[in-house]
This record gives C-alpha cells, structure tokens and sequence, in this order.
C-alpha cells in the first residue's frame, strides 16, 4: 500500500539504514578492541578466551535461530489447527 | 493516616464495589485513588513485622503478615496497579474494571497471607478474578482459552489447599513459612505453586490464555499471577536445588517458540517463562544473593514486561492486529509507543543502564558463585536469547521491518502516560539500583556496574544484535507466518478431545452393530409370524394407536411409582 504525498520517514531511506548499520558495526569493532584493552576480573576459566562473550553471544543467537527454524518442520500446524477436529 | 493493620486488599475489594455503582469520572477517580492511597498507606504507615489474625471457627487466619519481602510485593503490586489503572482509564467496560480492581487485591492479599488457608482463598480468587479479563474480548476463542485457564487455575488452587490440609495433619500448623520438598504435602504445594508459576510442560496456560486477554487486560495479568507465584516459592522452597534445574529449563526452550512465533504477545508471554526461568533459578540457589536478585528480578519484570504488554496493547488497540506477519513499520504512525517499546525492550534484554540489567546479574553473579558452570552457561544463552527474541525481535517486526503500509494514530494519552511512568521506572531502577537494593529482603553488598561486567554484556547483546543483522542479510531468518506451534498444550487441547472422540465414535459404532445383531432373531420372528397364518387374525396386523397410548401411559405411571419407592 502506497501513501502519496507522505513525507519521508527516516528509516525510508536506504542510506539512512545504512548509517545505522555501520554505527552498530562500529560499536561492536569498539567492544572487541576494548576486550583486549580494559582489564577484567574473571569469575570462571571460560571467560579467559578472547572475546569469550561475543563469540559466545555470536553463536548462541545463529544455534537458536537455525534450531528454532528445523523446530518448525516438526511442530508448526495451520492457524485453526485446534479449531478443527481430525 | 489510617490503621497500620488494614490488610492492603480490603480498599481494592472496596474498590471493586464501588466501581460497580459508580460512574463516568468518579469511577476512573476511585480507580486511581486506590493503588495511589493504598501504596502511600503501605510505604508509610505499615512497618515490617505487622500482623492481623481473624478468628474463623476453630482456625485463625492470618490476613495480614508483614515482612520486608512481602512489603516488597506490595508496594510492586500497587505501582502494577496504578499503571494498570492509567492503562486502562479509557475502558469503559464495568466487567474489566471490577475484575482488574479484584485482581489486584487477590494478589496483594495472597502476597500478606501469613497461613494457607488465606494464601488459598486468595490463590484462588486470583484465578477467579482474572479469567474475566480474558473473557472481556469476548471473542469465542477467548471464551475457550479463559475456560482453560480457569480450569488449570484452579486445579492449581485444588492442589494447594491438599498440601496445606495434609500438612495441617502432620504439623498440626497451617502457618504459611519454609515448607521444603518433605513428604507429600511438600509435593502437592509444590507443584500448585509451578503451576502458577509457569514450571516446564505446566506453561501452556500463559502462552495460551494471555495473547487472547484485552489490550488492556493483558497488562494486569502480566503483573500479578506469576509474580504471586514467585514470592510463594520464596518463602516455601528458597534453596531447594530442584528448582535451579527446573529454572534453567524455564529460561531456554521458550526463547525457541518464541523465535517462530507469530502473534507478538504470545512472543512476550514465552519470554515472560523465561525471565521466570531466572527467577525460579535464584530461589533455587537460594543464597541471600540470589534470593535478592530473584525477587529484585520479579520486580524489575513486572514493570518492564508490563511496559512491553502496553506497547503491544497499544498498536492492539489501535491496528486491530498483533501478528508480526501483518505489522511492521508502525513507527511512522506510533513513534512514541515505538520509542516507550524499545525501552521496554532494552530493560527485558538487561542492557547497562536499564533496569533488568540490575536484577539478572545478581543471579548470574550467584549462579557462578555456586558452581553451577553448566547451567550458567544455558542462562548465558538464554540472555542472548531473549536480546533476541524479546529485545529485537518485538520491537523490529512491530515498528520496523517492512512497511505493512498500516496508518493509524499514535496512542491514546492515557496510554502514553503509563507507558511512560514504566519506562522511566526502568531506567531510574537501571541507573540508581541502589533505592531497589535497599528495600530487598536480604543484607547483601552489591553493585552491578563494573568494567567487567558490563564490557561481557555489551559484548554478549551486541555480538546477538550482529547475529540478528547477519541471518537477515543472509535471508535465514525465519519469516513470520501464520501458524500454531505445537507445545505440551498439544496432550489436552488436541490428543485428550481427538482420542475422546474417537473412544466416542467407536462405542457409538459398537453400539449400533450390537443392536442390529440383537435385533436380528427378533425379525426373523416378526418376519415368520407375518408368513404364519395368525397374521391373517386382525390383531396380529394392525396395533391400535390408542392402545400404544395406554401402554406407553402404563409404562410412564411404572417409572413414576418406581421413582417414589
């Protein structure tokens, strides 16, 4: 659906998204040198590995996704499944 | 002011009364005055270690019992009720708001219940009063959906009033203290409080009767139930190692449901299990740190949650539609809400500064104190998780994502105005931690912001946040769609009605084939008589009607007189 002569919002523009984008980019560029830089008190032999976190936070997000995605073969059903007797 | 012994839910059950005849303003004033004046008579006027016993024939209740955990409660529930209340003001629906006023002071009551018999009556009028929140759509989906759920709800109540009568046998005491998992009414207790607190495979109540609530409705029972829940597994079962289990469980499987689910409230009631999950887990580590952070945690949920369930509730209100599969750019007509969302959302995925930040921390701190290293881990993810699925996830396919092309007015003042007090409660709890820590119940020495620990988590949400960018840039991320997921719901709402069905069918069958072959020697000798030559006689073909009246008023006259002996 169209809107004409709506203004421009900010993310319409795909530069605008962009800047967004190399922002976050940026951010997380920052933490990792940081990772190296700031001293850190460490609670457990795990969190010794560079970058621990991240990587940690990397991963765990791309397993969950792609399970959840496998997930859906097995238990994803129509909207009325539970409307409708078999 | 008033007298320090007034148990907090009498002006609530006022209230609900007063709502009743009243109307236009003087009813949303006595709507506001309650949590407001209730809240400043609770914070001023009740000191911990109050108490107020009713003699009921043989057993005493006790209606009111105050220590600084259920001062905490309390205060929690009056601010979940005000802003509830603001929420709601523009409601004009008699049944939502008697129930939300009755709601709320079931809760406060169960939270000061000092035995079981007051936390039971109080268990179950939460349930009781709740379900008309959900029955407020009106809708027939959530007609069955709240049947459900009072019919769990109150299982749950049924359980713990067994406990509590078994546990009065063997103690001889009804008083609600530690309880333990020691001997059956241990058990029974137990599992009544999982069932309201949302335990693995005990769930599917939430996820099925919260997203078909009101708009408004939805706010209130994010709140009160599960936090009700929480604060009875505090006081029964702290450092019962089971539930640091149960709990890790409750912060994992439902961030995967919630990844493929379409219906964004239904998102948020999944993530809701979660941060229950690390609620349940802190009881069940059961040090002073974690129990601080448990119940600091509960807290915290409330408000952010509650800010989320607006936010929703909101474009709900004003769309007519919450599924991520038809929204999407609503930032251009709803920026506030938009902006209050993301707030939300940066509180529940504990970001430095907002208020989850605070609470969760102190359970992970604990966790790892205690060596729980495995199942740190599995919080660890569950914290990507739901930066994930609850930080992301609801506020992009909501307000981002592709623009649906939907064009609506932002929300109403009312509205704002609450979203508003949430959301700057979540950032004042995540900026100034130390009001919240002093009222916790436990003396602990702790303070959340240290290099390390907020580099490891701005390192953890922002690496989730650049998995989230990556699997959408490579088109992996699943879609939205319209669809159900199969979850443990499945055994009652599907296999129960199909197998009773089918038990129903095949005895309909069985019956049927039994009175054919009953019948059989009978037409045979109908069959032999017509041939015979009695048939002839004209008695033998034709009955008379009046005489089948007779025998059918002889038979009625039999049954009468049966019945009477």
């Amino acid at each position: 659906m169209d809107h004409p002569g709506e203004k421009q919002h900010i993310f319409d523009k795909p530069q605008n998204v962009n800047r967004l984008l190399r922002g976050f980019y940026a951010i997380c560029g920052l933490l990792l040198v940081l990772d190296f830089v700031l001293h850190r008190h460490i609670a457990h032999s795990w969190e010794n590995a560079p970058a621990f976190y991240a990587i940690f936070g990397f991963v765990a997000c791309v397993l969950l996704v792609l399970i959840a995605k496998e997930m859906r073969k097995v238990i994803m059903r129509k909207e009325d499944y539970y409307d409708v007797d078999e | 002011m008033w007298m320090s012994e007034l148990p907090p839910f009498v002006p609530f059950f006022l209230a609900a009364l007063l709502v009743l005849v009243t109307r236009g303003w003087l009813r949303l004033a006595i709507m506001i005055a309650t949590p407001v004046l209730g809240g400043i008579h609770l914070w001023f006027d009740v000191p911990a270690g109050t108490s107020l016993v009713v003699p009921i024939l043989e057993y005493e209740l006790t209606l009111l019992r105050t220590d600084r955990l259920s001062l905490l409660f309390g205060y929690l529930f009056h601010i979940a009720a005000f802003i509830g209340v603001i929420f709601s003001l523009h409601v004009r629906d008699t049944m939502q708001q008697v129930s939300a006023m009755l709601y709320a002071g079931s809760a406060l009551g169960a939270v000061f219940a000092g035995d079981f018999i007051t936390l039971f009556i109080f268990w179950e009028l939460l349930a009781i009063s709740s379900v008309f929140l959900i029955w407020a759509r009106r809708t027939d989906k959530a007609i069955r959906a709240g049947m459900r759920y009072l019919i769990i709800q109150v299982c749950s109540g049924v359980l713990l009033l067994a406990g509590a009568l078994v546990h009065y046998y063997q103690t001889g005491s009804l008083a609600f203290e530690f309880i333990g998992l020691e001997g059956i009414s241990g058990w029974l207790i137990f599992i009544a409080f999982g069932i309201k607190c949302a335990f693995p495979l005990l769930h599917n109540w939430l996820t099925d009767a919260y997203p078909e609530a009101t708009p408004t409705g939805a706010v209130f029972l994010s709140a009160f139930t599960t936090k009700v829940a929480v604060y009875a597994l505090a006081r029964g079962f702290p450092g019962t190692e089971l539930l640091v289990y149960i709990g890790a469980i409750m912060t994992c499987f439902p961030i995967f449901y919630a990844v493929i689910e379409n219906d964004l409230r239904r998102v948020l009631a999944y993530s809701m299990i979660n941060q229950i999950g690390f609620m349940v887990c802190g009881v069940g580590i059961g040090t002073a740190l974690a129990l601080n952070g448990a119940v600091a945690h509960a807290f915290n949920d409330v408000i952010f949650k509650g800010l989320l369930f607006m936010t929703m509730g909101a474009v709900l209100y004003r769309t007519g539609n919450i599924n991520g599969s038809d929204l999407g750019g609503m930032y251009k007509s709803m920026p506030k809400t938009a902006l209050l969302c993301i707030v939300g959302a940066s509180s529940i995925s504990a970001f430095p500064l907002f208020s989850g930040f605070v609470s969760k921390s102190m359970v992970m701190t604990a966790m790892i104190e205690e060596g729980y290293n495995y199942l740190w881990l599995m919080l660890l993810f569950a914290s990507a998780g739901v930066f994930h699925h609850a930080g992301i996830k609801i506020p992009y396919f909501a307000f981002f994502a592709h623009d649906a092309g939907i064009r609506t007015k932002e929300a109403p003042g009312n509205m704002l105005i609450a979203m508003s007090i949430a959301a700057i409660l979540c950032i004042f709890i995540g900026t100034q931690p130390q009001y919240l820590y002093a009222l916790l119940p436990w003396e602990v020495d702790y303070w959340p912001y240290d290099t390390t620990h907020v580099l490891a988590q701005l390192q953890l949400l922002f690496f989730s946040a650049l998995a989230f960018v990556w699997l959408n840039k490579q088109g992996l991320y699943p879609p939205e769609l319209h669809s159900v997921n199969i979850d443990a719901e499945w055994l009652y709402r599907k296999l129960l009605p199909v197998s009773a069905g089918f038990v129903r069918n095949s005895l309909q069958q069985f019956a049927s084939k039994l009175s054919v072959a009953a019948k059989a020697p009978f037409r045979a000798m109908r069959e032999a008589l017509t041939r015979s030559r009695i048939a002839e006689h004209h008695l033998a073909t034709h009955w008379p009607t009046g005489s089948m009246v007779l025998w059918i008023a002889v038979l009625l006259g039999g049954f009468l007189v049966l019945d009477a002996i």
